[in-house]
């Protein structure tokens, strides 16, 4: 990082838990310089180098694709990488590790939980009919079958939107968004046989059905996944298909 | 002191380790596989690639125009033998990438589409959209899901590998969680833990490219090859370094200095007509660009700005539609880190570290010299991409050479089933007694971890930069010794045991600096110019002295570097001609 | 080197904080979104027993008329009326999301599917506007 002149300081306080020290989690505070092109991460960064290389928090790529370092900046899902200071000052900002994952040092959350939830959804291509051979070339797809689950294939992983959504605090065995925009990204996939092998899971109570459409998971997701429009329309697809058992119980529909 | 035993262990689970998993778990399933990271799987670096990964599919391309591409594309420095198997395999497995489920961009009737690159005759790079690496990364992870029987170690730091009877049998790794260092025994290793590009300080590498794997297995007595050759990006953003991927040049994207001349001209890649060119201007191959970018500089016709001197890559031209499209992320990154937007405003860049062409000393079957260790992707050097990588080729490297090292584990690990337990256990607990008392019980020191990375990074780009001589390199040389003395000064702050990143990245420096002086010290014994290693005092490529792959070993003082010939087959070294 | 790791539960802050409903603007906007079901609910009760008055006789459906017009009653309908449009134009504009319709591979644009929404809404309150009216 070059040096500009100074812009003046900012306050953080952030959120600090060592598990080893049996103490309660606290807040503690600290004045980093002000630079109009910084961004939390490099505060936490200039703190952790320069003053406090106690501070805990993971990152990587910097550049919002590695979904590594998710927090809380004043009480909203945010990427480290992403949330510029200059949106903030001169007000101090709180940093918390992100809501609804069990905290295990400082920033750094336990996010077990959501891998589980991705392998349930078995997140694969799925081919009832076997894998053609290589020497067979492609699958063909159309750019607009693409564009089908192309949205929802943008997912990095930063799990914000759980972090957004209160019924993933209150109710843990959530399938969540992510994991359910995941489920929607394969059964869209034109290449995909698996839908009706995901549905158990996917359209079960602690499915989709298990969500009351509040939205905040679009609203923070970084990558415009939209995961709450998966969710509605995963929603809709299985009320449609549960009509069409009832209404046609010995009908073909077609299995995916 | 804890132990687990596996058949094959992967250390590093970016694009080359969860190729390798698959492999194993699809033809091997009988072996009890594990995957070893610091970080989750899909934090790997491999998620940051952009561009695209190049194989041979369309009917107007040939497997001998690949590899020959690539070859003169390393200045004539790649082994032909690996480069012929590259390009071969190249194709199946990107189709097995498809089949998985990755989302390549399409042609109208639905066939993947190839998009030029840079160094290549004829467009062969495989992309999606301009978030190939993400597509790729996270495509291989949930593939991997569907094997039940692979263990997963995550955030989990390999601080040594265990050998013993001559043989790798495992590693000593820390749980971050709890800093408790266990001995994980295998069979094989396979080490895919990618780069070093934090060795020097403005890279569009992420945190955790730190050259672990690198310095595991140099400090085990297996050589590093061609360290000297180090990839500057042509067009990274200032101060970040955010890379921003070649794919914009591909796409019909320009640079212009001060006075909006495309300058690429005035150095061998003119002329500027007809526009988009495979092989000339923009699409030149890495290392030209940006020593042209150096000249331009002393020169005088850089564009100053807050963050040093840059050029301007200029999308304009393309709309609004096709930047959508094609380079929707190169957007996005725009906006966000550099405040503009490329539809409207030319882009400032710069060159920026990028990638390693040296690494692990590999050959063809991705086996290094130290009997069950094997090495895949950017910690690897085979080598198929010599002095210079063509973009487009380290994505596909992963893949082929990420199941090559899958195989040659399995059947390494089927031929030696015999683990020295005991004396294993042993070594890794010696290991956790140095951690603890090198770090977490040292008394005295006052030295911080930051300053003095900082310190090698300032070094490394004044000594060991795209343009090197003697002086400089020395310099470096000395300074890295002087920064390895004050290592041994480190305190840290943190002190405890619990998800202690302050311990990791002393631990990461410490490999760094091990790299860094492997480094120095080959380019420092290489007298030519060749690729990215550019010597103001001995500018030429001399084929008479150095047509040779240097390797650096570890000594208690400096590296000892030594030579082994470069592997020739069908194409005899000739002038690398881009341009015309 | 193997400590207790404890870690703290996810709702640690749910201890220290306001209900989670009232710490941000769209989690109070999503609770009045679902209030407004209890509005409708009221409404429909309200339906009903006009309904039952009707079939009591003219005396009892029209004390149920001079009910209605109490200052109560009005505020009651003043309010219903307002988290009914609300409930009405929140759903509207959530629709967009639950059909993604494209036309090739462009997404067509949210307003409209919202629009057709609206306009039948108009058509149909015309309709029953006439109805009441025309006598």
């Amino acid at each position: 990082m070059a040096n500009s002149t100074s812009e003046g300081t900012m306050r953080l306080e952030v959120f600090r838990y060592s598990p080893e020290k049996g103490e309660e989690p606290r807040f503690q505070t600290y004045e980093v310089p002000f630079r109009k092109d910084w961004v939390v991460l490099d505060a936490l960064n200039h703190i952790k180098d320069q003053s406090d290389g106690s501070l805990s928090f993971r990152w990587s790529c910097r550049m919002g694709v590695c979904g590594s370092c998710g927090v809380m900046v004043n009480g909203v899902p945010k990427l480290g990488c992403s949330a510029f200071l200059r949106d903030y000052y001169p007000n101090p900002i709180r940093v918390e590790p992100l809501a609804n994952f069990p905290v295990l040092r400082d920033l750094v959350f336990q996010l077990d939980s959501f891998l589980e939830k991705l392998k349930s959804i078995q997140p694969w291509i799925v081919r009832r009919d076997g894998e053609k051979p290589v020497s067979e070339g492609e699958y063909l797809q159309t750019p607009a079958q693409h564009a089908r689950f192309k949205d929802f294939s943008m997912c990095i992983n930063c799990m914000l939107c759980y972090g957004a959504c209160p019924v993933v605090g209150m109710e843990p065995h959530f399938l969540g968004p992510a994991a359910i925009a995941l489920a929607q990204r394969y059964n869209l996939d034109s290449r995909d046989q698996g839908r009706d092998q995901r549905q158990e899971t996917v359209a079960s109570h602690d499915g989709i059905w298990q969500c009351t459409f509040i939205g905040e998971c679009s609203a923070v997701c970084p990558k415009h996944v939209d995961p709450a429009g998966a969710i509605q329309q995963a929603k809709l697809a299985s009320t449609v298909d549960w009509f069409k058992e009832v209404l046609w119980p010995f009908g073909g529909r077609e299995k995916r | 002191m804890d132990s687990h035993e596996h058949d094959v262990l992967i250390i590093g689970g970016g694009g080359a380790g969860l190729r390798a998993a698959i492999e194993l778990g699809e033809s091997f399933p009988k072996l009890r596989v594990a995957v070893l990271s610091k970080v989750y799987p899909m934090r790997s670096h491999t998620v940051a690639a952009e561009g695209g990964a190049a194989a041979v599919i369309k009917s107007n391309d040939s497997l001998d125009k690949h590899a020959y591409d690539t070859i003169s594309g390393s200045d004539w420095l790649g082994d032909q033998d690996v480069i012929e198997a590259f390009v071969q395999e190249a194709p199946t497995e990107m189709l097995r990438m498809e089949h998985w489920g990755c989302p390549w961009s399409r042609e109208p009737d639905g066939h993947v589409a190839v998009r030029p690159f840079g160094g290549m005759t004829i467009e062969r790079t495989w992309f999606a959209a301009d978030k190939t690496g993400f597509h790729m990364l996270h495509t291989l992870y949930q593939t991997t899901l569907r094997f039940g029987n692979t263990k997963w170690y995550d955030e989990w730091f390999a601080t040594k590998l265990l050998v013993e009877d001559g043989r790798c049998q495992g590693v000593a790794a820390m749980e971050m969680l709890t800093g408790q260092v266990h001995a994980i025994l295998a069979r094989s290793v396979i080490l895919c833990t990618g780069g070093a590009g934090r060795i020097f300080p403005f890279t569009t590498n992420g945190a955790i490219k730190t050259g672990d794997g690198m310095g595991l297995a140099y400090r085990a007595g297996v050589p590093l090859k061609d360290m000297e050759f180090m990839q500057y990006h042509p067009t990274g953003l200032p101060g970040s370094g955010i890379l921003i991927t070649e794919a914009s040049r591909g796409e019909g994207g320009i640079l212009v200095n001060k006075d909006g001349y495309r300058y690429l001209q005035d150095y061998g890649l003119g002329p500027l007509d007809p526009w988009p060119r495979f092989r000339a201007m923009e699409l030149g191959p890495r290392d030209k660009l940006s020593q042209a970018f150096v000249h331009e500089d002393e020169k005088g016709r850089t564009i100053p700005g807050p963050y040093g001197n840059v050029v301007h890559l200029d999308l304009r031209h393309l709309g609004e539609a096709k930047i959508n499209k094609k380079l929707p992320f190169v957007r996005e990154l725009s906006k966000n880190y550099a405040g503009i937007d490329p539809v409207y405003e030319p882009i400032p860049v710069r060159p920026v570290l990028h990638y390693c062409m040296g690494g692990i000393d590999t050959n063809i079957h991705a086996a290094t010299t130290l009997p069950g260790l094997f090495a895949a992707g950017e910690c690897a050097c085979v080598s198929i991409n010599g002095a210079n990588r063509l973009g487009s080729n380290s994505l596909t490297e992963l893949l082929v050479f990420g199941r090559r090292a899958a195989r040659s584990a399995a059947e390494f690990a089927t031929a030696h089933q015999g683990l020295a337990t005991e004396s294993l256990k042993k070594q890794a607990n010696d290991e956790q007694q140095r951690i603890a008392a090198q770090f977490i019980r040292k008394q005295g020191g006052n030295e911080r971890v930051a300053a003095i990375r900082q310190e090698m990074n300032t070094t490394m780009e004044s000594g060991a930069g795209i343009y090197r001589k003697e002086e400089s390199l020395r310099a470096t040389c000395a300074a890295l010794a002087k920064l390895k003395e004050r290592f041994k000064n480190l305190r840290l702050d943190d002190r405890s045991v619990s998800f202690n990143t302050e311990l990791i990245s002393a631990l990461e420096l410490e490999f760094m600096l091990d790299v860094a002086q492997a480094l120095a010290h080959s380019a420092l014994e290489r007298k030519e110019s060749r690729g990215s290693h550019q010597r103001t005092d001995f500018a030429k490529r001399d084929d008479q002295n150095f047509l040779k792959h240097s390797l650096a070993f570890r000594t208690d003082g400096e590296p000892r570097i030594g030579y082994k010939d470069v592997v020739i087959t069908r194409w005899p070294p000739g002038e690398r001609v881009y341009g015309k | 080197m193997k400590p207790d790791v404890r870690t703290i539960p996810a709702n640690w802050w749910l201890r220290r904080s306001p209900p989670w409903w009232l710490r941000r603007r769209p989690y109070f906007l999503f609770m009045l979104r679902e209030l407004t079901s209890v509005f409708v609910a009221a409404y429909v009760v309200i339906f009903l027993v006009m309904i039952r008055r009707l079939n009591e006789g003219q005396a009892a459906y029209e004390a149920f008329l001079d009910s209605l017009k109490s200052p109560l009653a009005v505020l009651f309908h003043i309010v219903a009326l307002a988290f009914a449009l609300f409930h009405t134009i929140t759903w509207f504009h959530l629709t967009p999301k639950a059909m993604a319709v494209r036309i090739g591979e462009e997404r067509v644009k949210p307003a409209l599917i919202i629009a057709p929404n609206y306009a039948a809404w108009a058509v149909l309150s015309a309709i029953v506007a006439w109805f009441l009216l025309k006598g």
